[in-house]
Parts: structure tokens; C-alpha cells; sequence
């Protein structure tokens, strides 16, 4: 087992994520979503510990709520929660459940874990932060390959393409784990209606950054961020 | 009451910003005005129900009152998953308004038919469920839903009472019997119906728009003691599913000898078309059904 040579920048997160998982064999890279994250709290949302309840801050809405154990890590090393909570995951007095719950951890948008929620929520999210006139905070939200087969997410799609929702960058975590795959990429379900895509290696940070920061105007935006098939 | 919906709404949208309306293509031609005026914050999403409900629940997120319209087996039947997670389980909420009220749309068929929203709201929680017997009762319910953050279910009908009763969101004696009389209560639309059913009854009549929270305290009060061996009697009648409202009164009433009698809308699906009126007499609603019912209860 090596450790990833291509994100020199993440910080020693593995010993966040054991405290989690008790697991010791699987290095940081097992988590498809955790470099994503990183860059996300790292370098991209204008969001801290301070401003988790500031009308104007960026939104980061976790549609995919399975396996959250890189999310808690994050939200541990970036000073969200403390890191015992790390402990004791999905313990009876624990607020970290293998899903998370918006109402019991700071800095959590939603509570998901039946897939396909987050970007309906997302769309809502970013009309109404419009309706109040503010329209400096982005949205982001994080959806994984597989929970694109629920219909939810299409009518999402469609929607924020036809109006070109702009505020709104999807991120669609690509690990390769739909029982019947995206002939044709993931990326053409989204530009077929309007969005702008892009399509990155989810491991490469200075990628992911570029790709999460790039404006479209009068487009929504999704990231498609490719990472290593899922293990079985 | 869809007349009084619209506009209301429209006035709520013009003067208090927090006010959104979300709609799935369902009365969007009512809002064209409404849409111009405000095009951030009338929202017509296509025939997406799911979105609908999703988008009132990130819209609720950002500290807006969600509006959210559509034929009931559309806005509460089919998006019942959006409503559990998308408000409830995100801790906000939203004023869902349906129409199209259990057999509304009889010539449509069992695909618009909703007599289970009320019972599907009932498994959510904190919910309070206005359902009015007259348009002139609709103006006032929704205002004063739209003065908080609470979800609310607004659940109009075809089907009216011949007056308003504008304060009936606690049990409202219509007609008070003997002191040893059993107690009827009408929700919404039914209070018609059960004023014909039980002429020349020694029974007392009560009507409430607001099913949820159930007035229990108001019930208690009108309950007669037990007349020695023999249990006050209660009869339930609501114009959805019948016995949606029992285990609510039951629960209300767990420490008071009583009988109760719930009648409502049937399980099963007729098959067939017809009208509203057709409707409320094959389900035993129409008066001669009601009487037919109560008499058989009350001996």
C-alpha cells in the first residue's frame, strides 16, 4: 500500500479517518469523495466555522450521504466539529450517523441518505438565495454516478438548464459503481440540457479547482470528477 | 376555494417578500400576472412534482415561505418522499395546497382521485391540515400559514357548505342537542351533507376546518357523561379517508368511556367515473348514506 503521490497538498486526514472507520488498511484514496472535498473546503466555498449560519455564505449540499466518513474529516480539519466526534460514528449519543443529519451537525446543509434529494434542494437553494437578492454565494452540490439513476436528479437537470440557474455547480463524483453505467458519459446528461461540463481526474487538485472556480454565466455547471472504479 | 387561492396568493406575493409559489404546470395559467410581476418568486417547474417539493424545501432553507400547488395525489401522493426528507426531516416547512379533493375529479378516474393525502400528511409530523368547507374560509387560513414556518397542508374542494365558518379552527357547535346527546363532527365539506343526514336526531353537530391539530379539548367538552351502561357516542365524519381522524380521537379520548363511528371515503378503487355526487353515494357520504349510518350506530 503506497500513499497517493498526487495530492501533496491534503493533510494528514488518514488519521481522521481511522479514528472514523477503525480501518487501518485502506489509505485515504479509498474514499471517492475525499479529495473533492478537500479542494471544496480547502480552496473553493466561503464558508468557516463562523459563518456556517451567514445568509451570504457559500452552500456545499452532500447529495450522495453514503459513506460521509471523508465528509466528517473534512468538517473535523477544517474546524466544523470537533474531532472526537469522530469516535464514536453512529453511536447512540453520537451526532455523525452513516448519514448525516443537517440538524445535528454545524456546517451540514441537509440531511441525506436516500439518494437523489440533494439537487432538487440545491435548485431551491439557489432560487431563493436569488429572490433575496443575493447573488454572490454559489451552490454546490455533490452527487455520485450511481444515485443519477434516480429520476429526482433529471428533473433537477433539466429544470436548471432550461433556466440557467447559474448560481448552481453539481459535482457528480464518478466512480464508475451505476449497475448500468452512462453510455456516452455523464457529462452529456447534463449539457444535452444546457449546462456547461467538465470532465476531471477527481485525484488532480489543481484540476478540481480549476474546474470547481471557472464561471459560466447564464449556465448552470457540472464537474464531473473521475476517480478509480469502486472497490467490491 | 381554488378562486380564494389564487387570490390570496397573489397578494401575498405582492406584499411580503419571503412569500414563493412553486408550481408543476398545475394552475400556472391563474399566475401569468403573478409571474411578470414576480419572476423570482413564481416558479413554475415543468411537470416535475418531485422537484417541486425539493425546490420548496431549499427555497424554505434559504428563510423563504414556500407556496406549493398541484392536484393532491400529485403534490402529496406522488412526492410523499420529497415531503418526509426534503421539509420534515430538513427541519423546515412549507404550505402545501392541493385541489382536486378526494373524488373532485371523478370524471378522471382513479389517477386523480386522492382520499389517502390527509392519512400520508398524518405520518409526518407537526403538520397542521386545514381542511375549509367554504371558499370565504380560505383566505384567512393561508394568510395566517404564510405568517410563519410551520408546514402546513391546505386541502381544497369542489365541495362546499352552503355558509362560511370562519372560526372553526376548533370544534364549532352548528347544532347542540340534548345534554345526553351524541356528538357529530363534519370536517370540512361534510358539514353539509351531515346537517341533512340527521334532521329530526337528538344529536349535537360540530364543524371544524382544521382537522390538525384536532381539537380533542373541545371534544371532551361537548362528550355527555355515560348514560349508565352505555358509552357517549361520537361520529366522525371526514370527507377523505375514512378513519383517518381515529387514532387522533382515540388517543384524545383513551381515558373517556366512548363509542366512535368514522366515516369517510372507502379503500377501495371503484373503477368507475361518474360525479363527485355519485361518488359521495356509492361511499355512503351523500345524506341518505349518512343517515343510514348513524341511525345504524346509535340505535
Amino acid at each position: 500500500m503506497t500513499t497517493p503521490t498526487s495530492t501533496p497538498t491534503r493533510p494528514p486526514l488518514g488519521p481522521l479517518l481511522r479514528r472514523l472507520t477503525g480501518d487501518e488498511k485502506h489509505a485515504p484514496s479509498a474514499h471517492s469523495t475525499l479529495d473533492v472535498l478537500w479542494v471544496l473546503y480547502d480552496r473553493v466555498l466561503r464558508v468557516s466555522p463562523d459563518t456556517v449560519d451567514a445568509p451570504d455564505r457559500d452552500r456545499f449540499l452532500l447529495s450522495k450521504g453514503h459513506g460521509p466518513a471523508a465528509y466528517y474529516a473534512v468538517l473535523a480539519a477544517k474546524g466544523f466539529i470537533p474531532e472526537d466526534w469522530l469516535d464514536d460514528l453512529a453511536g447512540p449519543e453520537s451526532r455523525l450517523g452513516h448519514h448525516p443529519d443537517r440538524l445535528l451537525v454545524p456546517g451540514v446543509e441537509i440531511g441525506t441518505g436516500s439518494l437523489g434529494h440533494g439537487l432538487g434542494l440545491a435548485v431551491g437553494t439557489a432560487l431563493g438565495l436569488r429572490a433575496q437578492g443575493l447573488t454572490g454565494p454559489r451552490v454546490y452540490v455533490l452527487l455520485g454516478d450511481a444515485e443519477l439513476d434516480e429520476g429526482a436528479n433529471h428533473e433537477a437537470i433539466a429544470y436548471a438548464g432550461a433556466t440557467g440557474l447559474d448560481p448552481l455547480t453539481a459535482i457528480v463524483v464518478d466512480n464508475q459503481s451505476a449497475s448500468h453505467g452512462w453510455p456516452g458519459g455523464i457529462a452529456s446528461r447534463f449539457t444535452v440540457n444546457g449546462w456547461t461540463a467538465s470532465t476531471v481526474d477527481g485525484r488532480d487538485h489543481h484540476a478540481l479547482e480549476d474546474a470547481l472556480t471557472t464561471r459560466h454565466p447564464g449556465r448552470p455547471h457540472v464537474v464531473v470528477a473521475v476517480v478509480a472504479p469502486k472497490e467490491h | 376555494m381554488r378562486d380564494a387561492f389564487v387570490q390570496t396568493t397573489v397578494d401575498l406575493l405582492e406584499n411580503d417578500p419571503r412569500t414563493a409559489l412553486v408550481l408543476a404546470d398545475i394552475s400556472a395559467d391563474r399566475f401569468v400576472d403573478a409571474a411578470r410581476r414576480h419572476p423570482d418568486r413564481v416558479l413554475n417547474v415543468g411537470i416535475r412534482e418531485q422537484l417541486m417539493v425539493g425546490v420548496a424545501g431549499g427555497l424554505a432553507l434559504t428563510g423563504m415561505r414556500p407556496i406549493v400547488h398541484s392536484y393532491a395525489t400529485f403534490a402529496v401522493d406522488r412526492t410523499y418522499e420529497q415531503l418526509k426528507l426534503d421539509l420534515d426531516h430538513q427541519g423546515v416547512g412549507a404550505i402545501v395546497v392541493t385541489v382536486g379533493a378526494s373524488y373532485d375529479g371523478a370524471e378522471m378516474g382513479r389517477t386523480h382521485l386522492s382520499p389517502a393525502d390527509v392519512a400520508l400528511i398524518d405520518t409526518l409530523t407537526g403538520w397542521t391540515v386545514h381542511v375549509p368547507g367554504h371558499p370565504a374560509e380560505v383566505p384567512a387560513l393561508l394568510r395566517a400559514a404564510a405568517q410563519h414556518d410551520g408546514p402546513v397542508y391546505l386541502r381544497l374542494s369542489t365541495q362546499v357548505n352552503d355558509l362560511p365558518r370562519p372560526d372553526a379552527g376548533q370544534l364549532a357547535v352548528v347544532h347542540r342537542g340534548s345534554p345526553v346527546a351524541p356528538v357529530v363532527v363534519a370536517v370540512g365539506p361534510m358539514l353539509h351533507p351531515v346537517l341533512q343526514a340527521v334532521t329530526g336526531l337528538d344529536v349535537t353537530v360540530t364543524y371544524t376546518h382544521t382537522p390538525r391539530p384536532f381539537d380533542v379539548g373541545g371534544l371532551r367538552e361537548l362528550l355527555p357523561a355515560p348514560d349508565g351502561a352505555v358509552a357517549p357516542a361520537v361520529v366522525l365524519v371526514e370527507p377523505y379517508l375514512a378513519g383517518t381522524s381515529s387514532a387522533v380521537l382515540s388517543e384524545g379520548l383513551s381515558d373517556v368511556p366512548h363509542r366512535l363511528l368514522a366515516l369517510g371515503v372507502g379503500r377501495a378503487d371503484l373503477h368507475r367515473y361518474g360525479s363527485p355526487a355519485d361518488h359521495a353515494r356509492w361511499h355512503g357520504l351523500d345524506p341518505a348514506g349518512l343517515r343510514r349510518s348513524v341511525s345504524a350506530f346509535l340505535g
